[in-house]
């Protein structure tokens, strides 16, 4: 269910803008990984590189190797619909499909692989609206519009939606920026109860979140903006937070700089 | 039809009432700041922080309401134009019902099934059963025709050309509405009716089991032709508005779908034509308004036989508008009536269609306004 995530030396670009350089991490199964930094420093860049989203963008393209269990995602051979499907991702913005329903929203995945049977779209999504702390709130309309919900309810939807084709890996990026504190909790409460069974790599503003919901953290930061972003450190978030290894990490944690 | 003068009506009304409410204050503010300044303290202010001295919030007393000013001015000219639409959709339909009325009247046949039309003849028989069923069946092959060419360009457009080609190909679309129908009818009689002629035939040979291609020759000046013709004329209506709004889809949404692992086929069935569906309906709706009001086109093409067949291959066919063009010159007074009386069938099969769409977007709305 959940798997080892390794970059070696990634690289992406926007056309011939680099946009982080030679990354260098990896992630334990069962984890939450947070990544950290300034804004403009990759994370969310090499967060999308992960899951082969990077290049949905025009122009937009990826160097380096990111093994998932030492399959490496970037082999010319490899389907990225699989690798998609492989890991899942939860975005900034609340994103349902607007015209579907909620229940059509969570199985939307599962259809695109060809589920048909009622019964099983009906299992799966049941129990994926319920590993999302969602169930209760919308077992009673799940034929109204998914985007009809509140923005921490979207979220949680969303996050039902990834989670509901078992995904190996669950990839977040600022999933709680859009809400409110009291969402931005319920969706943190969710973190803890995923990381059961999935890898999870969330990119986050918030340097509180990341000290509470990881397990480990990762500082991105650039020298000045132009700048390809890179990792400056990796460790166990307790580590980066108490007793950082590098002084721009400590810059940045402690509000100096950034 | 309909949908075309509700659209156009907002554009008249709403454009220039924006633009010159804005504008002009800002206009008159200016000449008065110049005129008398800050010397009148009885003069009507306007609400410009430049005559409170610069605080936003002002310091002497309340500036007075104006009694009649820009903003009333402006409210009265938007409400008048948007009365005038009222009172010129009134002002026609009672024009074309008071003209009907006597012509119908006279009638010695009956109106909806008989299929022949003779009504300047005395006595006069006239019917509009060939007529709809002409203008139907015209515009049904339209549709079929133009509706999956259409929107496989609006999507090749939007999602999968480059973009500069995507560009010049949107704008030689779009050229394609610009040409005159006139045009469209002397091409479809001179050039296109010979491969339709032969497409007739070949039909005719392999597909003649079929009601549709049972015809005998002549082929040529059929519904089938008027029909192709009418696909092309329909098409860049419904490319360039169903290309409009599967471009508008969020990204958001898309990215959805590809990080749930969709092929690009898959994105697009799942993100972008559920998205883009009120608007294809629309503009499907435009293109049928199009089809079934189309005169002069269908008036060259098609061949001028009142029959009701399911044949489309035979010379043959009429249509309303085609009938009034043709009609309206030799008319004598019934005849006149008797043809305002078929153009207000086409009116009410308009209204009909535009009905049945919008109560196709209505049951969505939940959907689609909460998409919006």
């Amino acid at each position: 269910m959940a798997k080892r995530v390794e970059a070696t030396g990634v690289t992406a670009y926007y056309g011939s803008f680099k946009a982080i350089d030679n990354i260098n991490l990896s992630v334990e199964p069962k984890t939450v990984t947070a990544l950290i930094g300034p804004s403009g420093c990759g994370k969310s860049t090499f967060l999308r590189s992960i899951n082969r989203m990077h290049e949905v963008l025009p122009g937009a393209r990826v160097e380096g190797k990111l093994t998932i269990d030492s399959e490496n995602i970037y082999d010319k051979d490899v389907d990225v619909t699989a690798v998609r499907r492989m890991i899942g991702m939860v975005f900034q913005r609340p994103n349902p499909f607007p015209t579907m329903s909620i229940f059509d929203n969570v199985v939307a995945g599962l259809k695109l692989n060809g589920v048909r049977r009622k019964s099983v779209l009906e299992d799966a999504a049941e129990k994926a609206l319920r590993s999302a702390n969602l169930w209760d709130e919308v077992k009673d309309r799940l034929g109204k519009p998914g985007a009809g919900l509140s923005g921490g309810q979207q979220q949680r939807l969303c996050i039902a939606r990834t989670i509901a084709v078992e995904p190996q890996v669950v990839l977040m990026d600022e999933p709680c920026s859009a809400l409110d504190p009291i969402s931005t909790l319920a969706i943190e409460d969710l973190m803890f109860k995923l990381k059961d069974r999935y890898t999870i790599i969330i990119v986050t503003h918030n340097m509180q979140q990341a000290a509470r919901v990881s397990d480990r953290t990762a500082f991105f930061s650039i020298e000045r903006t132009g700048d390809p972003g890179r990792l400056i450190e990796y460790d166990s978030t307790q580590k980066i937070f108490s007793n950082p290894g590098q002084k721009k990490t400590e810059d940045y944690i402690t509000g100096r700089f950034g | 039809m309909a949908d075309r003068h509700s659209r156009s009506a907002d554009v008249n009304t709403g454009g220039p009432g924006v633009t010159s409410s804005h504008a002009r204050p800002v206009g008159a503010t200016a000449s008065t700041g110049v005129l008398d300044g800050r010397s009148g303290g009885d003069a009507p202010v306007p609400p410009d922080f430049r005559h409170n001295g610069g605080a936003l919030g002002g310091g002497g007393s309340l500036p007075r309401r104006k009694g009649f000013g820009a903003e009333n001015a402006f409210r009265g000219l938007t409400l008048a134009a948007g009365t005038m639409v009222l009172v010129i959709i009134v002002a026609i339909t009672v024009f074309l019902i008071a003209r009907a009325v006597p012509a119908l009247q006279a009638n010695e046949a009956n109106f909806l099934t008989t299929k022949e039309w003779y009504a300047t003849q005395t006595p006069p028989q006239f019917g509009i059963a060939a007529l709809v069923w002409g203008t139907v069946v015209t515009a049904v092959i339209a549709l079929l025709v133009a509706v999956p060419i259409a929107l496989g360009i609006a999507l090749c457009l939007s999602h999968y050309a480059h973009k500069r080609i995507a560009t010049i190909l949107g704008f030689l679309i779009d050229l394609l509405a610009a040409v005159p129908s006139v045009v469209y009818g002397l091409w479809g009689v001179m050039v296109f009716i010979n491969p339709v002629k032969d497409f007739s035939v070949w039909l005719n040979k392999y597909f003649s089991w079929l009601p549709f291609f049972s015809g005998e020759a002549p082929y040529g000046r059929s519904l089938l032709l008027g029909g192709l013709v009418l696909a092309i004329m329909v098409l860049p209506i419904v490319t360039s508005l169903s290309r409009e709004v599967f471009m508008q889809t969020p990204t958001a949404n898309e990215e959805a779908a590809l990080a749930l692992g969709a092929t690009k086929w898959e994105m697009i069935r799942t993100a972008v034509i559920p998205y883009g569906r009120p608007g294809v309906i629309a503009s499907v709706m435009l293109g049928l308004g199009r089809a079934l009001g189309e005169t002069i086109a269908l008036a060259m093409t098609l061949g001028f036989l009142n029959v009701i067949s399911l044949d489309v291959i035979s010379n043959g066919g009429n249509s309303i508008a085609a009938n009034i063009a043709n009609g309206f010159g030799e008319a004598n007074e019934i005849g006149r009536g008797a043809l305002i009386a078929s153009g207000l069938v086409l009116f009410t099969i308009t209204l009909i269609v535009n009905m049945i769409a919008r109560a196709i977007i209505y049951r969505r709305r939940e959907f689609t306004e909460s998409a919006a």
